[in-house]
């Protein structure tokens, strides 16, 4: 099958490219940033997806799945140049997708979306609103471009529409959104909050990404891997330190003293814990993760690929 | 750190939980927790306070179920010492899980301690979750109105809620009655401050005539009544929900008095057994 790619160049994108290279498929990429010693066998396009050039990969190409992989999120930082980036280059993908022939896509989306709080379901299910966008601002256009790529459901009946709501990715490469509140050696907690993380294995991110695309699935699905821990013992095993400290004093120290940046919405996400519920998904595609928690952890603390990636 | 021992350990390890490698279940409970919280409990439930247990068999050894409470005391002692009798007297022991209030939810400390110990924000959603995953549900339909009833109103039943009736149909989950006597006797509230509470956050403050809620060693009596299994899917009308609401109710009212009808004689004889005991 021909699969293309948008944000190949980032872990999971190349993790999944490979994958989908080995299992025989003819993989092609498309990305803004590079991807140094690329296989020859995938070629990477860069190129803006919200501008022509990315059309013209689509229009000789002619991919008949798309995994749109290019969004990003701002658990760290808020950016105003960035802030329509995921609808913008969302609404594009589907409509490239609808205009040459496309039969599935596969949005890439992240279970955030549904939002932290303290009166949450402990675990969503995917019919629970997304709501994110209303709880930390940040999140507002990833729940944008979640939504937009859930209407194609409906706007394109023709193509098969995937939108996966992913929970943490965590492992070797240490390049997440979860990575990134863990890159320094004090992980701020808030003085009596140990909210559960959920998080899989980056190698079990990429199966389950190629497994949908296996799978004559459509619709909304949650992915998630082993049993979610507390924050407090995810710091403990990636080696980190928490640090417990009354939430009125997080306003003076984010940023500051070693500790991570968060803008003030991302504190309900280090109160209230994110969860959700995968059984669809797993029933649908038979998937199920190879890594245990441990594993993810472990993986990230010591960045060792090698002794993991047997697994897949 | 409570020194735990291996015994209640070993219980913590039988109960029906898929705890991980960390000692940790799906929900958040944590193994660790629950053997020094039921460290410290066990010590309340069998050395300050007298606690007199009955109809234990009623409550399956494994699979959903729904335990429906009276409250009884100004604060949760009953669903405290509910789940300790359930966690200490049968075997396999079961681990009861409390529907909390929505302020237990953002309280920090008391919040995360009541969550390591199987608490849950009392929602539909999660109730369903639980019992979809076959857990033991401990309900009480009075809601806080049920905690704030006055010493003079501690053996009355305040009106129920229908949704967790709706929610035993939905899910075919038995409910298994249970009253708890007692209570009143324990933490007599003699009025509740509503002001104060809300700037702390909590629904209502009860005080006793000793002040605080502390509660006070006494007898309590707690009544497991035989499984009451509803037909239906939960869309039935209101009328008959209610009619079903108010059989639930007429069982759990009927198991309270007789709870205190044998009042009296339990507590004659446990003073009777405490006066024998050599030590």
């Amino acid at each position: 099958m021909k699969v293309l790619i948008t944000g190949v160049s980032s872990v999971p994108g190349r993790l999944v490219a490979e994958l989908l290279s080995r299992n025989g498929h003819q993989v092609m990429g498309i990305d803004r940033r590079p991807w140094p010693g690329a296989p020859s066998q995938i070629p990477v396009h860069r190129v803006d997806l919200r501008k022509r050039p990315a059309e013209d990969v689509f229009r000789t190409f002619r991919p008949e799945a798309v995994v749109h992989m290019a969004t990003v999120s701002y658990l760290e930082r808020s950016s105003d140049d960035l802030r329509h980036n995921n609808l913008g280059s969302t609404k594009k993908v589907f409509e490239y997708c609808h205009n040459h022939g496309a039969k599935k896509a596969i949005f890439v989306g992240r279970h955030t979306v549904y939002g932290a709080a303290s009166d949450s379901p402990i675990y969503h299910f995917e019919d629970a609103p997304p709501m994110a966008g209303s709880l930390y601002p940040e999140l507002a256009d990833l729940v944008a471009a979640d939504l937009y790529a859930g209407q194609a459901l409906w706007r394109y009946p023709e193509l098969d529409s995937v939108i996966l709501r992913i929970v943490y990715e965590l492992g070797p490469h240490r390049h997440s959104t979860l990575a990134t509140f863990l890159e320094g050696p004090k992980i701020p907690t808030i003085l009596g909050f140990d909210p559960l993380f959920q998080f899989m294995h980056e190698h079990d991110i990429a199966r389950a990404i190629v497994s949908a695309l296996d799978h004559s699935i459509r619709g909304v699905f949650n992915v998630a891997g082993p049993t979610p821990v507390p924050l407090s013992l995810l710091a403990h095993e990636t080696g980190r330190t928490p640090i417990s400290l009354p939430e009125v004093l997080f306003p003076f120290i984010t940023g500051r003293f070693g500790f991570s940046r968060l803008p003030p919405a991302a504190l309900d996400h280090i109160k209230y814990p994110i969860l959700v519920d995968d059984r669809a998904f797993r029933k649908a595609t038979k998937f199920a993760h190879s890594y245990d928690e441990s594993d993810a952890m472990i993986g990230f603390r010591t960045g060792d690929a090698a002794k993991t990636t047997n697994k897949v | 750190m409570v020194p735990v021992s291996d015994e209640m350990m070993k219980r913590v390890h039988a109960l029906d939980l898929p705890f991980n490698r960390y000692g940790i279940d799906p929900y958040g409970i944590q193994a660790s927790t629950l053997a020094e919280v039921f460290t410290v409990l066990s010590w309340l439930y069998y050395s300050y306070f007298r606690v007199h247990v009955s109809g234990l068999a009623n409550v399956p050894s494994a699979g959903r179920s729904m335990l429906v409470g009276n409250h009884s005391g100004g604060w949760a002692l009953d669903g405290i010492m509910t789940m300790t009798a359930l966690f200490l007297e049968p075997e396999p022991p079961r681990l009861a899980q409390g529907m909390a209030e929505r302020f237990i939810g953002r309280a920090p400390l008391i919040g995360q301690m009541a969550k390591a110990m199987g608490a849950i924000v009392g929602i539909p959603e999660n109730a369903t979750h639980l019992l979809e995953h076959e857990r033991l549900l401990l309900v009480y339909p009075e809601g806080a109105k049920g905690t704030e009833k006055l010493y003079s109103e501690r053996n009355s039943l305040v009106d129920f809620g229908t949704g967790f009736l709706r929610l035993a149909l939905r899910t075919r989950t038995p409910i298994i009655p249970v009253a708890f006597v007692g209570g009143g006797e324990a933490i007599p509230t003699i009025f509740n401050l509503y002001k104060l509470a809300r700037r702390l956050g909590v629904p209502y403050i009860p005080i006793t005539p000793w002040g605080l809620a502390v509660p006070r060693p006494t007898t309590l009596q707690i009544y497991f009544g035989e499984p009451i299994w509803f037909e239906g899917d939960g869309n039935e009308e209101d009328v008959i929900i209610l009619r079903w609401v108010n059989e639930v109710k007429e069982a759990i009212a009927k198991l309270i008095s007789k709870g205190v009808e044998e009042r009296h004689r339990i507590e004659i004889n446990r003073t009777k057994a405490t006066a024998k005991t050599p030590w």
